[in-house]
């Protein structure tokens, strides 16, 4: 009889060993005499337990972790093969609580299935959402999203539908669908987790759109960062091509969708849709001044409708179980559900996919156990670079675009980073400064020469250099740059610096001589 | 470890050719031209220009707007290490001091033996196990600088 191991190639898995773990339980088990097969999923997402292996057993899989390479023949010797006891043994990981009070449904198959098994894709509810777009109007389909109150994962929190319904009414000989893979922000992983656990997810995300916008050609542009994620779903779109899921004929309906996969170099200002849409045609990704919008005039001059990875992959879910069943999750103006990654200095980080309206504390305590330093949390940057960080009392917010905004900060693309009180503050936000100079497009100038002279004039504060003049500088060059920059780049990088400046004050006021020793 | 061939203005032509094809070809032609020769020189500059229809200014802008692209070669290795957020609330910036001190090279420096070139890199997707980085293709988390060492000794 052959048995059957989980073991994650998600790279945040692999970082941790995982290839050599699977290596080991291969070689263990042959010099066992014992018939294996090793299936390389995504992450479940339970970080701290990575590499996480699981077995199939009459009781449903059981996990352990985190497994090293060198606790493969004392876990095979307790019977890992049969569930058998252990201290790394943790159970069925669903009936754990980290995953138990998830709701997961943009993540529901993630860990779970083979990522490039087509057949595991559909046992676990895959392409019934393709199946039925095909069989509905394009009208029906965006109306379907419209209903869902899907709103545009990528940051902006722009509604997906109205989006999807532009791009229909727009009027071309051809039009492109084109999907922002490009996810530069600190605390971040949720496109990587998708598109190296559940490719296919987002290739019929994808197709979706193309069918209901009338686009025939799909393009992912997706971050060099992720070689991972770039093998797997490359491999993933051939795999839906053979199969009929992608080509001339979506699955035999006669209408053709096919996707590409393109590959950045290394920009943030990538994750800017308009600047995207200029490296994929080949030139500096310099942003383009808005308007004409991309989905009137976007890729090749042509309506394009561009959208991130998790909006795309919360399509499928949203065509199979309809649009009221999706707009049942969350709060306020804020539905469904959103994957929140849990980053930094936490003891159980990882990928937590809830409905809105979850607390930050909620997050923190309950499913990331404090610090992984044990000290106190000091501060949370909340949606990567361009988001503000939050002080230890301001953690009742609730993850909401809405609520984060009413807090000057930005919900951006779920990313939450936990700093202990070991944190410079001043640090920080000269940092936020030094990053926008090192990413700016350079197209407009308070982003380009704004970063530089903030960074300079944090600097100086740091220093103690007519300390009080140059805190004004730099609130000063925040409202210019929020106010007259032409992205986000530049017109949100004012965010973590200002926040930093409200709820940190202290740290902008260290006697000179200490700041300069640190 | 990753092999690299010499610069050949005809195999770089082929590469170019192959790629042609796509739309807004430039950044897999500069992809493919660097990951067979470990760069793109200056010379290839000109031919991806003509098989575009663009000038030597667009792409040489193009070869120099991305952080990714080498212009002279790199060291055999690469080694990034991220520098966002993230790890830093795990002291990725004292990590990153103590390695670029024991390889002697400041941020982009190349080892005085060839071996290795680090490059800052804003986020490698890690972030729940910092500090983290990528050496060549392989990514490494919840870095020290042992770790760092051992990781620069096994790819030799």
């Amino acid at each position: 009889m052959t048995t059957t191991l989980f073991v994650p190639r998600d790279m945040m898995a692999v970082a941790l060993g995982a290839d050599r773990v699977a290596a080991a339980l291969a070689e263990g088990a042959r010099r066992r005499g014992v018939d294996v097969r090793i299936v390389r999923t995504g992450s479940r997402g339970l970080q701290w337990l990575e590499p996480l292996v699981e077995v199939a057993t009459p009781q449903g899989r059981i996990g352990y972790g985190p497994v090293r390479p060198a606790d493969v023949g004392v876990l095979l010797d307790a019977g890992l093969l049969h569930g058998g006891a252990h201290t790394l043994r943790i159970g069925r990981p669903e009936d754990m609580p980290y995953l138990a009070r998830q709701t997961r449904l943009t993540f529901a198959r993630c860990g779970i299935t083979d990522p490039l098994s087509l057949d595991d894709y559909r046992a676990h509810g895959g392409l019934v959402g393709l199946e039925r777009a095909l069989a509905m109007a394009p009208e029906a389909v965006v109306a379907c999203i419209k209903l869902s109150g899907l709103r545009g994962r990528g940051g902006a929190g722009f509604p997906t539908g109205i989006k999807w319904a532009t791009v229909l009414t727009a009027q071309a000989d051809r039009k492109y669908v084109v999907c922002n893979a490009d996810e530069g922000d600190s605390g971040t992983f949720a496109e990587r987790r998708l598109m190296e656990g559940d490719p296919f997810c987002l290739i019929e995300g994808m197709a979706i759109g193309g069918i209901a916008v009338g686009a025939s050609k799909g393009f992912v542009y997706l971050r060099s960062e992720y070689p991972i994620a770039a093998e797997i779903f490359g491999r993933a779109i051939e795999v839906a091509r053979e199969a009929g899921v992608l080509g001339v004929s979506v699955l035999g309906s006669g209408r053709a969708f096919d996707i590409e996969l393109r590959i950045g170099a290394g920009a943030y200002i990538c994750g800017e849709e308009t600047s995207m849409l200029e490296s994929l045609e080949g030139r500096r990704a310099i942003v383009r001044a808005k308007p004409p919008i991309p989905a009137l005039h976007g890729l090749f001059g042509k309506p394009t409708l561009v959208n991130n990875v998790m909006s795309f992959a919360a399509v499928p879910w949203i065509l199979t179980h309809g649009g009221q069943a999706y707009a049942d999750f969350g709060m306020g103006r804020s539905r469904g559900t959103l994957p929140i990654q849990l980053a930094g200095n936490v003891a159980r980080g990882g990928l937590i996919e809830v409905a809105f309206g979850i607390t930050l504390r909620e997050v923190i305590d309950d499913f990331g156990g404090g610090t992984l330093s044990g000290r106190k949390v000091r501060a949370v940057q909340v949606g990567g670079p361009l988001g503000a960080y939050f002080p230890a009392h301001m953690l009742d917010l609730p993850v909401d675009y809405e609520a984060l905004a009413a807090a000057q900060g930005l919900l951006g693309h779920g990313g939450i980073v936990v700093f202990d009180d070991s944190v410079d503050m001043a640090r920080q936000a000269r940092f936020a400064f030094e990053f926008c100079a090192i990413e700016s497009c350079g197209k407009c100038t308070p982003c380009r020469i704004g970063a530089t002279r903030g960074m300079e004039t944090v600097d100086k504060i740091i220093v103690g250099n007519q300390r009080a003049r140059n805190l004004e500088i730099a609130q000063d060059l925040c409202e210019l740059m929020t106010d007259g920059s032409l992205c986000a780049m530049g017109g949100l990088t004012p965010l973590p610096v200002q926040s930093a400046l409200r709820h940190f004050a202290e740290d902008f006021e260290r006697p000179p001589l200490l700041a300069a020793a640190e | 470890m990753p092999y690299h061939e010499p610069f050949d203005l005809g195999r770089a032509r082929e590469i170019i050719a192959d790629l042609a094809h796509l739309e807004g070809a430039t950044l897999p032609m500069l992809h493919a031209l660097q990951r067979a020769f470990g760069h793109v020189p200056d010379a290839a500059v000109p031919l991806v220009a003509e098989a575009l229809n663009m000038s030597r200014a667009e792409v040489h802008g193009c070869l120099t707007f991305y952080h990714d692209f080498h212009r002279q070669p790199a060291g055999r290795h690469v080694l990034k290490l991220c520098r966002a957020e993230a790890c830093q609330s795990v002291g990725a910036d004292r990590l990153h001091a103590q390695v670029l001190a024991e390889l002697g090279v400041d941020w982009h420096g190349t080892t005085t033996d060839g071996r290795v070139t680090a490059e800052p890199v804003f986020c490698l997707g890690l972030c729940a196990c910092g500090p983290a980085a990528l050496l060549d293709d392989a990514p490494l988390a919840r870095l020290d600088a042992d770790a760092v060492r051992a990781a620069l000794a096994e790819a030799a």
